[in-house]
């Protein structure tokens, strides 16, 4: 099967390629990049992509797919549905499913979903601990055979330090990735949003930065000592971004994440979003999350460690919730918002605004989480697997959560105008999504 | 004359003009209870609903002395914590009481915004009667008319609130209503029992006891709640009731004329000295009667012209 996609805009940063190319795709795999009118077209499929960017597939590296165990929030295939439609041709799935994904035959089974599913390819990540219960560590070298691309307790932290020790060198020695859900629960205590005037003045139990960057430094530490390559998720706060950046400036095999509502709103979002909403707080349950939303100058911050290459991924921890955990007291909400369909739109501002040039949010969004979880896709070389977005960074479009495909409605961002927008995702070749015309 | 809201849901909400309105309503309401029958028929065939999921005796009975006064029929719902938890949610509690059509809910909520929750579901009128650590607005409403009546006015006094302000909802309410209304409010307490922005409300901050009640007007002792003890936002109820307790040697310190205040429940002799409590500055009485005419006050004119 022949495929010529031609006109587009061709941006890989694994090539430090920005300029009008057509691609040819044989079987799956890129089988050239040319000059425009440089492929004969005879005979192939051609694929329009004039006016359009055509990126190497978008890599979601932290979401919460919910199956097994809750499939009336998400599934495997409803979450790659929405993985695609937002742009994403890979995800990485959280173990914190129920079971734990903490053996062989539970990875086994999400892979299985999700080849059923055939849309994103989906990377699960085992868990560093049994049960994610942080007393004994898993079976690495099985759950790595059976396809896991990294180990997480991701939902709750590593609290034992010499486990996480352990675990960072146990992963070391079958070159499994670490990634930390970096919180001292003892500091987070009963907190359910970020710490400062705003829980103040809400009266809800405040989580203070320092909970998450006490965690960071620990773990950096634990890094520099064992040689293991850590990757710190979901970073929020300054202090974070600062002690990471740090600690790559000493060498330490650190990378890490933020979320796009991480560098997009702030802890006002839990107040509402009406005009009046400093007067009559709405304690918006879409807005609590784990890490909280912080304040202004860690949007800041977080922006800059973007900016600046401190900050390596983008991942939105899309993690669905029904309303039986969200339409409930604030107090009471689980933490979590879903993020695949919104992801790349929201991520876009920082190139409308001029904080991230197209090519380096490309590499924050694919390029670097493949390299990351050492997964094939992050590049439009010729022989990659045929992982394509083609976004229209033009396209306005308004967020409606009952159009979404994920099976929850959590999302923040109802009504929000975006601009640029996933049009279509090819996964293996294979077209998976395609909005093109409107 | 009337408040042009569905809700009471907090201070932050309400206008110095609301307040002032609230404040001077009560006032005249205040003659009802001396009559010797009181009651007035204003409020007749009218339902109020009280719905607790906290226990407190003292607050559910003034707002039901209230709406009686006022000849509403009362309805009392204490929900254990227990079989909340277990048993139906607050939007399934919500559609039940609207299926009942009182014309006002009174709610108190171990979940700050619970009462925000069922006020966007509800069509009736919400009135928070303590949510979580966040508003207790009929308690500041009461204390402002205690302050007012005292002193003949709120604006430009100096207002103490002291003790443990993190977890009080009462101090939140007050800090808003008193600087609305022109008050210069300072709060002190241990760092521990101080949240971060209370500048950001309006008050200011100290530690010491004695510069909090130094030139002030009105002096309002907030409750240690004992369990704090266990998690450690104190050492021993001897250092707290040493350097935060209320004892006669501080009134002097204070203006001639000061008031001192509690919310209730007292524990004698650790925030607030047997004799002070007791002595010729306290008005803990006088707000307990407050408490009445304000939330008769309140009813009136959520409920009454309608
Ligand atoms: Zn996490």
């Amino acid at each position: 099967m022949h495929l010529l996609i031609t006109g587009g805009l061709v941006v890989d940063p694994a090539q430090n390629l920005e300029a009008p190319r057509d691609l040819l795709i044989v079987d799956g795999r890129i089988a050239a990049v040319e000059l425009p009118g440089a492929i004969p077209s005879e005979g192939r499929e051609v694929l329009d992509a004039a006016g359009l960017v055509v990126v190497p597939g978008l890599i979601d590296m932290h979401v919460h797919l919910r199956e097994p165990g809750e499939e009336y929030k998400e599934t495997v295939e409803t979450g790659t549905r929405a993985a695609v439609r937002g742009g994403f041709t890979g995800v990485a799935s959280m173990p914190n499913t129920k079971p734990v994904n903490d053996t062989a035959a539970v990875t086994r089974f999400i892979l299985d979903q999700a080849r059923a599913a055939g849309l994103a390819r989906v990377h699960p990540v085992g868990a560093i601990s049994v049960g994610s219960r942080g007393e004994a560590l898993c079976e690495y070298a099985e759950l790595k055979a059976a396809g896991c691309a990294a180990v997480s307790d991701d939902g709750r932290p590593v609290m034992d330090a010499l486990l996480m020790r352990r675990a960072l060198e146990y992963a070391r020695t079958f070159e499994l990735l670490v990634i930390s859900h970096a919180e001292d629960l003892h500091l987070r205590a009963d907190g359910v949003m970020h710490e400062g005037p705003v829980s103040t003045r809400l009266g809800l139990r405040g989580i203070p930065a320092a909970a998450e960057e006490v965690m960071v430094f620990r773990d950096v530490t634990l890094a520099a000592l064992t040689g293991a390559r850590l990757h710190i998720a979901h970073v929020s706060t300054a202090g974070s971004v600062e002690i990471i950046r740090r600690a790559k400036a000493r060498g330490a095999p650190v990378t890490c994440e933020t979320a796009p509502h991480y560098f997009t709103l702030t802890d006002e979002a839990v107040c509402g979003q009406t005009p009046d909403a400093a007067l009559n707080p709405a304690y918006d349950t879409n807005a609590k999350v784990n890490p909280p939303l912080r304040t202004a100058a860690d949007v800041a911050a977080v922006q800059e460690g973007l900016r600046d290459g401190a900050i390596d991924a983008i991942a939105c921890d899309h993690a669905p919730h029904g309303l039986l955990e969200k339409d409930v007291e604030f107090a009471a909400a689980a933490m979590g918002l879903i993020g695949l369909e919104t992801s790349l739109g929201l991520s876009l501002k920082l190139v409308h605004e001029g904080i991230l040039t197209l090519g380096q949010l490309i590499a924050r969004m694919s390029t670097h989480p493949a390299r990351i979880l050492g997964v094939p896709g992050g590049a439009l070389t010729v022989g990659a697997p045929a992982d394509l977005t083609l976004i229209d960074l033009e396209r306005e479009w308004t967020v409606a959560v009952n159009a979404f495909a994920s099976r929850s409605r959590n999302c923040p961002f109802e009504g929000w105008q975006l601009t640029g927008k996933a049009v279509a995702a090819l996964v293996g070749g294979r077209l998976v999504h395609q909005e093109l015309d409107v | 004359m009337e408040l042009r809201r569905k809700d009471l849901l907090g201070m932050a909400d309400l206008t110095a003009q609301e307040i002032g309105l609230i404040l001077d309503t009560a006032a005249s309401l205040k003659e009802i209870s001396q009559r010797p029958i009181k009651k007035v028929p204003t409020l007749r065939g009218r339902t109020v609903v009280t719905l607790f999921y906290e226990p407190s005796t003292r607050t559910r009975m003034s707002f039901e002395i209230a709406a009686k006064r006022l000849s509403a029929d009362t309805v009392n719902l204490t929900v254990a914590a227990s079989s909340a938890v277990k048993g139906e949610t607050l939007a399934d509690t919500a559609a039940n009481l609207q299926a009942m059509q009182p014309d006002v809910l009174i709610i108190r909520h171990q979940a700050s915004g619970a009462p925000h929750y069922l006020a966007r579901r509800l069509r009736c009128g919400v009135v928070n009667a303590g949510d979580g650590l966040h508003e207790h607005p009929t308690q500041a409403l009461l204390d402002l008319l205690t302050i007012r009546e005292a002193k003949g006015r709120l604006d430009g006094l100096k207002v103490a609130i002291v003790g443990d302000i993190l977890h009080s909802r009462v101090a939140r309410s007050n800090i808003l209503g008193l600087t609305t209304m022109g008050s210069r409010v300072v709060v002190a307490g241990p760092a521990t029992m101080l949240p971060p922005g209370l500048t950001a409300l309006g008050a200011e901050v100290t530690h010491s006891l004695e510069e909090a009640v130094r030139d002030a007007d009105a002096i309002m002792m907030l409750r240690l709640q004992l369990e704090r003890m266990g998690q450690n936002f104190l050492s021993t109820l001897r250092e707290y009731s040493t350097h935060f307790g209320l004892a006669p040697r501080h009134l002097g310190l204070a203006r001639e004329d000061v008031i001192v205040m509690h919310p209730g429940p007292l524990n004698r002799g650790v925030e607030i000295s047997p004799e002070v409590a007791d002595g010729p500055y306290s008005v803990i009485l006088e707000q307990v009667t407050n408490g009445v005419a304000v939330r008769m006050a309140v009813l009136l004119l959520l409920i009454g012209e309608r």
